[in-house]
């Protein structure tokens, strides 16, 4: 599996920008009229180019802050800037990897990898060009004409992955992408994703559940607390770059210290977010 | 590898063959099965039709059921060949067919191209949508075939007043699917458009038609036969040439038979419209995975 090159690819909305959010809050009309904060005055900023990992308790706004970096939706308070400017509509040069696969299933894998060249108005043949180099990249090359419904959970995703990249983000922000793979295969896909974020160096948010990928991709951890959402605690990950085989950095003593450190801090907010579904049950076991 | 995991690596192979063989022979007997109650099926349609027309014949044959009101099998193939040979009393019978074709295919076009541009307009514009919903609510609430009268009234005795009574019935079941699938598209696949992009005609162009084209299409079929109906009502209510226009007569001179063929030839008319209905539906939606029933189908034939 090679990393496709750069070569000949516009570059032209590439604007290196960082992200920041400060004092956001986001409420929610809830079915039943009341209002909902999903988010509570979150700070958080990710440099330029720098590979941010977030964890935390379901439910409590992952996904919700990654909509209001994308634009797709706005703040009830606060603000959000990518590249230093508020942020209005979709900012220029974002990709975004959706939790649930947004794949058109009437278009085949290549017309779906090809879409956001062809929004932009790259010229057919070219955008299928590039589709198949990075249809490539994520082992899909031999499904090029099938439709998302004849690929399985996870060849799904490495398509949205695939969409994504195409355009070469300046800014990516990824949903629990490799969720739906299964553990081989998501190392191959991390290991692939740090190769990319390493050549073209856009500033990632990374939302998963799984920490230790979280401390193996990123230059920073976001804990988050149960929700509404807050930034509990922000970790530096200072192992080396380039850290190499994601699967194998997991053994290294700094890496375990690391790792024992941020979940002190995760699980008890699972704990919490945990017992809060689970009210009428009693009590929580201690693992959680 | 140990001798013993040889042995049990051994053991699942042969164990999966047998199983496959097994799967095999099961799935062999089922289609077996499945064809003898297919043929089963048919020989039973057979002689239902069989029975009916058979019984209808005699009736008529021993005088139980009067043959002036009732008609009879072989007096409507009768007045078929008669049609055939020395055509209607308004010229040949292939006339007649082919201008109720013309009048319901116009209808069906005009009527699902102005049903799709306003259904996807009023489920893209919402204001439009508030703004004119209440009158479209009215229009589709009055029964729809006394239009005929008022477009022949405006439009006279020609082929235009039926045209636009089908397109009419045509373009509020089109409308009312359109504006629905609009309506449906999944808003994931809208955010990740815009994401990439895509600028709003791109996004009506390539989420939301096609998105609300599996609605589209259902409703096709049901418009295509209100097409027929608003040709034949059309011309039933007046009109120089068609079908309806045959039945009209044969009802006004008592001739049963004469009813009876004109609607064997509507019949077989909205059948094979039906069917290339179906060839189209299945080329446009392609992309779709088949339903069980179709699998089903796929592995008897
Ligand atoms: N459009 C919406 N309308 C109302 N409530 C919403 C909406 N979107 C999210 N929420 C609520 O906001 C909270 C945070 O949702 P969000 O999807 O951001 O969680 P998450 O951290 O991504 O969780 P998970 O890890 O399970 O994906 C949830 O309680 C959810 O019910
Ligand atoms: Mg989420």
């Amino acid at each position: 599996m090679g990393v496709a090159t750069g070569a000949g690819r516009p570059t032209a909305d590439r604007a290196p920008g960082g992200i920041e959010l400060r004092g956001v809050t986001k409420r929610f009309l809830t079915p039943s009229g009341a209002s909902m904060t999903a988010l509570r005055d979150v700070d958080m900023a990710v440099a330029p180019g720098q590979f941010c990992a977030v964890v935390g308790p379901t439910g409590c706004g992952k996904s919700t802050t990654l909509t209001l970096v994308s634009g797709l939706d706005r703040p009830s308070a606060g603000t959000v800037r990518v590249g230093g400017q508020p942020v209005e509509g979709i900012p220029k040069g974002i990709g975004f990897v959706f939790q649930n696969d947004a794949l058109l299933p009437w278009k085949t894998v290549l017309g779906n990898v090809v879409l956001g060249p062809m929004f932009r108005g790259v010229p057919r043949r070219e955008a299928e060009a590039r589709g198949r180099e990075w249809l490539e990249v994520v082992g899909l090359a031999d499904f090029a004409g099938h439709h998302p419904h004849q690929l399985s959970g996870g060849m799904r995703k490495r398509v949205s992955l695939a969409a994504a990249l195409i355009n070469e983000p300046s800014i990516l922000l990824m949903d629990e992408p490799f969720g739906a793979l299964d553990v081989q295969t998501k190392a191959i896909m991390s290991n692939e994703l740090l190769a990319l974020w390493e050549q073209t160096r856009p500033s990632v948010i990374f939302v998963t559940h799984d920490l230790e990928e979280a401390i193996g991709l990123a230059d920073r951890v976001v804990v988050m607390t149960a929700g509404p959402g807050t930034v509990k605690a922000v970790y530096d990950i200072d192992l080396p770059r380039p850290r190499g085989a994601v699967q194998e950095i997991r053994f290294e003593p700094r890496f375990l210290e690391i790792h024992h450190q941020i979940w002190e801090s995760l699980r008890s907010e699972v704990g919490r977010a945990y017992a809060r579904t689970a009210a009428a049950r009693a009590p929580v076991g201690g693992q959680a | 590898m140990t001798d013993d995991a040889k042995l049990a690596a051994q053991s699942t192979v042969s164990a999966s063959g047998r199983v496959a063989g097994d799967a095999g022979a099961v799935a062999a007997e089922a289609m077996r099965r499945r064809r003898r109650r297919r043929l089963l099926t048919y020989a039973g349609r057979l002689l239902t039709l069989a029975l009916i027309v058979g019984g209808w014949q005699v009736l008529t044959d021993v005088k139980i059921v009067d043959a002036f009101f009732f008609g009879s099998p072989i007096g409507i193939v009768n007045r078929l060949v008669d049609w055939a040979e020395h055509g209607t009393a308004y010229g040949s019978l292939w006339e007649q067919i082919w201008i109720t074709i013309e009048e319901a295919l116009l209808g069906f076009l005009a009527g699902v191209a102005s049903g799709v541009i306003f259904g996807v307009a009023l489920g893209e514009f919402r204001y439009l949508a508030d703004v004119l919903g209440p009158y479209i609510k009215v229009v589709n609430a009055l029964p729809r075939i006394v239009l005929g009268s008022i477009f022949i009234i405006w439009l006279g005795l020609g082929m235009s007043s039926k045209v636009v009574l089908a397109a009419v019935l045509v373009f509020f079941v089109v409308f009312f699917n359109a504006f629905q699938g609009v309506r449906d598209v999944d808003r994931n696949l809208v955010a990740n458009a815009r994401i990439l992009g895509a600028s709003r005609l791109q996004i009506t162009r390539h989420v939301v038609l096609p998105s609300a084209l599996t609605w589209i299409i259902a409703s096709l079929h049901v418009s295509l036969g209100f097409s027929i109906i608003g040709a034949i009502v059309g011309e039933f209510l007046g009109a120089q040439k068609g079908l309806g226009l045959v039945i009209a007569t044969a009802q006004n001179t008592f001739d049963a038979n004469g009813v009876f063929a004109a609607m064997l030839v509507i019949g077989i008319l909205a059948l094979s419209a039906e069917a290339l209905m179906a060839q189209l539906e299945r080329r446009l939606l392609s992309w779709r995975p088949p339903s069980s029933a179709e699998i089903a189908d796929a592995a008897v034939t």
